[in-house]
């Protein structure tokens, strides 16, 4: 059985040709498309690791077919920084010592990405905590998470606001 | 996971003409059903994809006051619809109140209405289970059986229904839209899912190739939204299925309770509506009294089927602490820590 697919991955559209209708979309990230930024943990939904954005939403890559996501546009961890510019999340993650083997990280970044554009959980670090606990950390980092999720929810609103009045400026002018 | 077809219809029609093949199986979001699958538990020979399916994605007020949501509108869509929230809010805490918001993001309404129990031996395939492998026995009798049935169950099964979505929907009327070969027809979900009896292979009331298409709240469930709460406890505050849960919603007037609707999760196989506790509550005053009498009666015909005899006792409190709450008033926005009963002390009485 071969199923043709396209993805947009980190903004480059790609085309595949499925031959086993079984591949999830973390394997094909990660064995057909060299992504290994996106970690496989657990493979059952339970650890986040795999966290990506598929259409602007957080979703565990594992538990999910390739096949299923026909047109989608996925952003991975690879996809976030713009050149030798963090994303203000990784940034942030260093900043405040949000990890310590790292192989959670990705997720975490991805998860936090995500959360920050759902806007629910604005600057409340309980609501924070709960909006990242699909994403189990081993080392127990979950302090400097939080403190790097709040900072970096606060940079990315900010620029935001600045963004609307420096155009409020220029309709102004 | 098995070798399987994976077919993708353009229409509900299409759906289940292909979903009537022997071994066929609907996939939605899949977080349920390909977890299953890599377990081996289950093991479709296709997969009808269902994700796409136009028109399902819609959540609709309808002319006579009900509210009709499609089965592929997202779990988290539908909770942080403002609307939804605001008219539904113990349903949209119980949906905030599973799993992660990854999940959350993905599962869909029909989805979580039909996922399996979370059963650690239906999920072992070396252990015996009369739900996975009919006829087997059932290695939870005598195993570690602290999560499982109080209310319901049968020697053959002692399972627990793992859905917070479907508790709030049983105690609010709601009903499944579903489609199959003979053509449309509507379950409500009180009726959906079954009790084990002597066949606990069967989870729910559908026939082989059904499609649930939409689950449909009468609009009598809108007159709970300034009394209505989801409280759940787990093993750890978020990100866990329930030891036990409870939805409770409230009419007050006057002080006096007009009208009550209860139902438990976590304690039966299926969504467990306390009829009696309602009918108790109608009519009484809105204090501790009536609510611990409620809280008696949904147990009543509770009995352990292992070391979970705790839970008849947790239920009842967990039964006291959500009326208590509901009838102090509907929170303006969901805690942080949605159903959790360590968000607010308040209603925290013996």
């Amino acid at each position: 059985m071969n199923l043709p697919i396209r993805l947009t991955v980190n903004g480059e559209p790609r085309d595949f040709v499925l031959d086993d209708p079984r591949v999830t979309l973390l394997d094909l990230l990660r064995e057909r498309l060299q992504l290994t930024g996106t970690k496989k943990g657990c493979d059952r939904g339970q650890c986040g690791a795999c966290t990506v954005l598929v259409d602007g939403r957080r979703i565990n890559s594992c538990l999910t077919l390739a096949a299923s996501h026909d047109g989608a546009d996925i952003l991975t961890i690879e996809g976030v920084a713009h050149g030798e510019h963090l994303h203000p999340v990784q940034a942030a993650f260093i900043a405040h010592d949000g990890f310590q083997c790292g192989f959670c990280t990705p997720g975490q970044i991805m998860s936090a990405i995500g959360l920050i554009s759902e806007g629910q959980a604005g600057d409340d670090p309980e609501r924070i905590r709960e909006g990242l606990s699909g994403n189990l950390c081993r080392c127990g980092a979950y302090a400097g998470i939080t403190e790097a999720v709040l900072e970096a929810q606060k940079n990315l609103t900010a620029s935001k606001d600045s963004r609307k009045d420096s155009r409020k400026t220029e309709r102004a002018a | 996971m098995n070798q399987f077809d994976y077919v993708r219809p353009a229409n509900v029609a299409d759906a289940v003409a292909a979903a009537t093949a022997p071994g066929a199986a609907y996939l939605a979001a899949g977080t349920n059903l390909l977890d299953l699958m890599k377990g081996g538990i289950a093991r479709p020979t296709r997969l009808v994809d269902v994700s796409r399916l136009p028109g399902l994605d819609r959540i609709e007020r309808l002319p006579n006051g009900d509210l009709r949501i499609g089965a592929l509108v997202r779990n988290a869509d539908l909770a942080h619809d403002s609307d939804f929230a605001k008219t539904y809010p113990a349903i949209a805490e119980a949906l905030l109140s599973g799993a992660s918001a990854q999940l959350r993001n993905a599962a869909t309404v029909g989805g979580n209405l039909l996922q399996r129990t979370r059963c650690n031996y239906f999920y072992d395939t070396a252990s015996a289970c009369n739900k996975r492998a009919p006829g087997t026995g059932c290695d939870a009798r005598g195993g570690d059986n602290r999560l499982h049935a109080v209310l319901g169950w049968s020697e053959g099964c002692i399972a627990t229904h793992p859905s917070d979505f479907c508790v709030p929907l049983v105690a609010f009327d709601a009903v499944a839209e579903i489609e199959g070969k003979a053509g449309r027809r509507e379950v409500a979900l009180e009726a959906l899912h079954r009790l084990p009896g002597t066949s606990p292979e069967r989870d729910s009331a559908l026939e082989a190739g059904e499609l649930v298409v939409a689950v449909r709240l009468p609009a009598s469930a809108r007159l709970f939204s300034s009394h209505a709460r989801y409280l759940k406890v787990r093993e750890r505050t978020s990100y866990a299925f329930a030891l036990v849960s409870v939805a409770a919603g409230l009419i007050i007037e006057g002080g006096k309770i007009k009208e009550a609707r209860l139902a438990l999760g976590g304690v039966a196989a299926k969504p467990w509506r306390a009829d009696a506790a309602e009918a108790l509550l109608a009519g009484a005053r809105a204090e501790p009294s009536a609510f611990h009498r409620a809280a008696g009666a949904a147990l009543t015909d509770a009995r352990p089927s292992g070391d979970n005899g705790f839970k008849i006792e947790l239920a009842q409190r967990i039964i006291v602490r959500a009326l208590t709450l509901a009838a102090s008033g509907t929170p303006d926005r969901i805690p942080a820590l949605p159903a959790s009963p360590f968000s607010s002390l308040a209603g925290a009485i013996s």
